[in-house]
This record gives structure tokens, sequence and C-alpha cells, in this order.
């Protein structure tokens, strides 16, 4: 049987990166009323199913898949979690 | 000229500079469609404004993999003078020919209208028609043109006089509220360490003919011909 593994990638703004969206965010939040909100991010997320690999070969390969594609580490970093 | 116009799935600016080329050179420029790795040689290659692949993912992050960026990589690296417009220019950062990046705009709203431009650099095949220190007029239609790069590249940038226009006032001063999307240190195109590859967000083929308001970016492709033809 086809073995099946998912990999999820969070993908976030540097430290020092201006995030406009997040800020409105931050600013709608206010606005309903939800109080004690120090600062709001906004980031993405995205799920790859991988086949017939082992973990490691597959945080390599979604590693690579981040720096080449997923990601530009100019402002943003990124961390994987692997599920199989 | 030979020039090449690179067409994306989602360009919308390409038949502007087509027009642009043609009126400028007197020769039809190649267009050029993505997918097609083999480029013919040319002079000048020009990586037009639109939506390739609708912004999927971040602005031109999809583009700068297709099977022709690849090319322009090579040329740009080899010193084929490369123009990158727009999401031209987003993918010239995309694919690391130019430095920083594009982020969306700080007040989070599409800009569409015509800004002003200090000319900061005139050794270049693009701007030696301009003045040093004039103030162009041009339009600027984009989501993402708020130029980021950490502070070693900007001083970098400045430093080796690769800003080739920054945002101003008509009287030419440089402040915030000229500044139309948040770009570091109103950054509105920058060079390559070798000069080039100029990546810029306003569109100067939307300002070559008095039929469209004025001839300011008209000068920029007059510019090209001439510098290409003596070379």
């Amino acid at each position: 049987m086809q073995k099946l593994m998912k990999a999820r990638v969070h993908i976030t703004l540097k430290n020092g990166v201006l995030d406009p969206q997040g800020k409105a965010i931050e600013n709608a939040l206010g606005g309903l009323g939800f109080d004690g909100i120090s600062e709001v991010r906004q980031g993405k997320y995205i799920e790859i199913v991988l086949e017939n690999v082992s973990p490691a070969a597959a945080q390599a390969s979604v590693e690579s898949m981040c720096e080449k594609l997923l990601a530009n580490t100019v402002i943003e970093n990124y961390e994987i979690d692997l599920e199989a | 000229m030979k020039a090449a116009v690179i067409v994306s799935p989602g360009s919308n600016c390409d038949r502007d500079v087509q027009v642009a080329i043609r009126q400028s050179a007197g020769t039809e420029p190649i267009m050029h469609w993505h997918g097609d790795p083999e480029l013919p040689n040319v002079d000048l290659i020009v990586v037009p404004g639109g939506f390739s692949y609708g912004d999927y993912l971040r602005a031109g992050a999809m583009a700068a993999h297709s099977p022709v960026i690849r090319e322009v990589v090579t040329r740009a690296e080899s010193g084929v003078p490369v123009l990158g417009i727009c999401n031209g220019f987003q993918i010239l950062t995309e694919c690391d020919v130019l430095p920083g990046v594009l982020m969306p705009n700080a007040g989070l709203k599409f800009v569409c209208r015509d800004v002003n431009l200090r000319v900061e650099v005139t050794d270049t095949i693009f701007t030696c028609n301009y003045r040093s220190g004039q103030t162009i007029r041009i339009p600027v239609a984009h989501n993402e043109g708020n130029y980021f790069a950490d502070k070693a590249t900007l001083d970098r940038l400045e430093g080796e006089n690769q800003i080739a226009f920054r945002y101003c006032t008509t009287d030419g001063e440089i402040n915030p509220h000229a500044n139309p999307n948040g770009a570091a240190r109103n950054i509105a195109g920058i060079l390559s360490k070798n000069r080039n590859v100029l990546g810029m967000m306003p569109h100067p083929e939307r300002m070559a003919d008095p039929a469209l308001g004025g001839t300011d970016g008209r000068l920029m492709f007059d510019a090209v011909v001439k510098a290409l033809a003596i070379a």
C-alpha cells in the first residue's frame, strides 16, 4: 500500500518586517471589542502530501521546496511539521 | 535593435511595451512566450507588467521559475540589458537578479496613478536621456510595490549608486508623503551591480506618447535604442 506523509508548512514574516495586513486585522479585532491584543502577524499555511518517502527525505525535500519557491527568505521564515 | 518582450500568462503590459519599442526603435520586438526556453539572441530583454500566474503565492514567485526566466537570468548575468517593469521587477527580485523584495503596499490598496520620480543616476543605458536629479512623471499601477531589503542591502544600493529612481514630490523632494506604497527609502527602481538590469515599479511604457499624457517614459526607450546603436 502507498505510504503517505503530510507536511504542514507555516510561513511567517521575519521579525522587523512590517506586516500591514496583520496590522489591519489587529485594528479590526480591536474594533470588534477584543482587548489585550499586543500584535497580529499574518502568514501562510501550506499542506503537502508526499508519497513513499522516509521522514528524512521528506524533510529535505520540503525544505528545498521552501527555499526555492514556497518562502521568500528575504522576508519570510518557514517551519515544517511532518505527520506520517 | 533587437528586443524581446517576455509574455507570461497574466502579462498585461506586454503590448504597451511592444508599441513603445516599435516607436523608439523602428523595429518590431519579439514577443516571447514564457514557456519557450529557446530565447533568440537579442540586445534587450523586457519583462513587462501584469499579474503573471495571478500573483499566486507571491507576486512574481511562479513566473520566476518559468522556463524562459532561467535563460533571462543567464543573459542578465552575461551583461545583456534587461528591463523589468512592475510585475517584471517583482519577477527579477524573486529570481535574485535584483536584491530585495516587493511587498504588499503599506496602505493595503492597489495604487494606480501618476507619480513623480527623481532620477538618481544617469550613467546607465536606461536613464542617460534624463538629467541627474530631474523629476519625471510616470504612472504606477500595483498592489505590491513596497520595496523591502535589509539595511545592509539598502546601504549597499545607495553606496554603489544602484538606486535609479525614487518617489518624490513635484519639487523633487523625497519624503513619506511622496511615497505611494511604503517603499524603503522611497525606492521606485534599482539597478543590478553591473548596471545592465533595471527593475522599476512605475510604467514608462504608459507615458510614451502625448496621447497618454506625456513622454517622460518614451525618453527611456529612446535612450536604450540610442545606447545600443552606439554599442
